[in-house]
């Protein structure tokens, strides 16, 4: 019994679970997932890819501030990454750099200002698990940060549901009817820099933009309706956090890359199978045979 | 039902300019239009229509000029769902995973609570609009699957559903079977006869002839406008699109 109990699956679940940390990491990793899950939707139908990659980097220097400071690291993180799109928005309206470039600009410049910040300000900041995340050491006052966080996320989200997915599809029309368009734009903005917040904890600053835009792009794949492809977003994303971090404990892999990585391959498997969006589309595979 | 005086002005602009970063878009533009009228908007690529669109729905800000929609300004008309827009079919993402069920029902959006949760009157100007256009089958469908004729009659119902007395429609013929053609001018006969004002862009020179009583020609600024028959003459239309012969605008059997 003791001999085969890693091989067998109900150990490879339970066995983890006996672990205090395990068990805070999977919960606090799949709030966190499903956070960023249903902000994921709105992101990749949007094509704010390159938007969720800048605001996720440009929280680099407010989480060192802030930790400097003693301020909760959230607070520092939500500062630069409005601070930072504001100033995209303020750089492209002011010069005729294209929008892309200043972008691109902006985030490198706020990213690197983090890393001196790091080596100037000597405290006990630790680099490595800010920029790959540490879902396995998370403190209970990350743990309150993060519910709260991310309970405020999901309620906007939630009441502004409708608005947000009529202001990605057809904001002309929105503003036509009288619809806050200026608002819904900087809701989602908002939200966005919240969810690079909650999860950098769990995957690190350089990949937080896979939880932002990788479970939407999977969903994108598998259905034609809006509710469900929040749905499935969300579920990818969470099933996705499972698989990392219990690959990670058992194999001793980096937890944010494990979790990334799944959701990669979840992804590459729509991409290769998905019924009707697939390159091999499953439905007309089955139907060829019948 | 409001009653309609049709002596009062739906539409009412007044030197209105538009400019982005201080490129001048749209300069010194009027418009004045009725309860019943419809009219042709004819221009050039970039000759500024769809920024007096844009004008008009309060989408971008005039930088000189006064617009009143109704003899109110454009904040209280879209707060008042007095103006749709059915976009061009370039204009949307057909991708996007929506319903016609679902686009219809944004035409309520800005009549409904702050949930956008649906009510009797709402599923059934949803139901009646999505009817009118003959696209019950579809329901359900996503944007996606419908063809390019089936796509404008949803956005068309979505204005139905909006039960907006202004329609602007971006090149409503653009891309459009024969059947969609047919339901579209039907449409637009009920249009006229319910009081409602229509302003559509156009590259048809056919079409301006058909449906519109008044056409207005532009080029950054207003070329002519009037009559169509009055206006719609050779030498506006070759001042408009920039010096090219009409012969070749309408091909040489016209």
């Amino acid at each position: 019994m003791e001999l085969c109990s890693f091989l067998t699956l109900d150990s490879f679940i339970s066995d983890p679970l006996t672990h205090d940390f395990m068990r805070k990491a999977l919960l606090m990793s799949s709030l966190v997932a499903a956070v960023c899950g249903f902000l994921s939707s709105y992101l990749t139908l949007k094509g704010w890819a390159l938007m969720g990659d800048a605001v996720s980097h440009s929280v680099m220097p407010g989480v060192v501030v802030a930790y400097a400071l003693g301020l909760p690291f959230s607070l520092g993180a939500f500062i630069f990454g409005v601070g930072s799109v504001a100033l995209i928005g303020f750089i492209k309206q002011k010069s005729r750099v294209k929008e892309d470039t200043v972008i691109g600009l902006v985030f490198t410049g706020f990213f690197a200002l983090g890393i001196v910040l790091v080596s100037k300000i000597k405290s006990n900041i630790d680099l490595h698990s800010i920029l790959f995340g540490s879902p396995l050491g998370i403190s209970l006052s990350d743990v309150k940060q993060t519910i709260f966080i991310s309970l405020l996320v999901v309620i906007l989200l939630s009441i502004f549901r409708k608005d947000l997915m009529l202001y990605c599809f057809d904001p002309r029309h929105a503003k036509t009817v009288g619809i806050n368009v200026f608002f819904l734009h900087y809701l989602l903005l908002t939200c966005l820099s919240l969810a690079a917040v909650v999860g950098l904890q769990s995957v690190g600053i350089i990949l937080v933009v896979a939880m932002l835009i990788t479970p939407g792009a999977t969903a994108y794949l598998l259905t034609d309706k809006f509710d469900n492809m929040t749905v499935i977003s969300i579920l990818s994303a969470i099933i996705s956090s499972l698989i990392g971090i219990y690959v990670s404990f058992w194999f001793d892999l980096e937890t944010g890359g494990s979790i990334v990585l799944a959701q990669t391959f979840i992804f590459l498997f729509a991409f290769l199978f998905a019924p009707r969006y697939g390159i091999f589309k499953l439905k007309k595979l089955f139907a060829g045979y019948k | 039902m409001e009653s309609i005086n049709f002596q009062n002005f739906r539409i009412d602009a007044e030197n209105i300019c538009v400019d982005y970063n201080g490129k001048v878009a749209l300069y010194d533009a009027n418009l004045r239009l009725k309860p019943g009228q419809i009219c042709g908007l004819v221009g050039m690529n970039g000759a500024g229509k769809t920024t007096f669109f844009n004008a008009l729905t309060g989408f971008v800000n005039i930088s000189k000029g006064k617009i009143r929609i109704n003899g109110e300004s454009v904040r209280s008309a879209q707060k008042d769902q007095t103006i749709a827009y059915v976009p061009q079919n370039e204009g949307i993402d057909s991708q996007f995973p929506i319903s016609v069920w679902d686009v219809v029902m944004m035409g309520r959006y800005g009549s409904m609570n702050i949930f956008r949760s649906p009510r009797e009157s709402d599923v059934q100007a949803v139901k009646d609009a999505i009817e009118r256009v003959d696209l019950s089958d579809h329901l359900s469908t996503p944007i996606g699957n419908l063809s390019g004729g089936q796509r404008k009659r949803t956005f068309l119902a979505r204005a139905i559903a909006q039960r907006a007395s202004i329609l602007l429609l971006d090149e409503p013929f653009s891309g459009v079977d024969i059947r969609t053609e047919k339901l579209i001018s039907e449409l637009f006969i009920q249009f006229k006869n319910e009081g409602k004002t229509i302003l559509l862009s156009t590259h048809d020179m056919i079409h301006v002839r058909e449906f519109c009583d008044l056409v207005l020609l532009i080029n950054k600024t207003v070329v002519a406008y009037g009559e169509t028959s009055e206006v719609f003459t050779p030498e506006n239309i070759t001042t408009t699109f920039g010096g090219i012969s009409p012969d070749f605008l309408f091909g040489p059997e016209s």
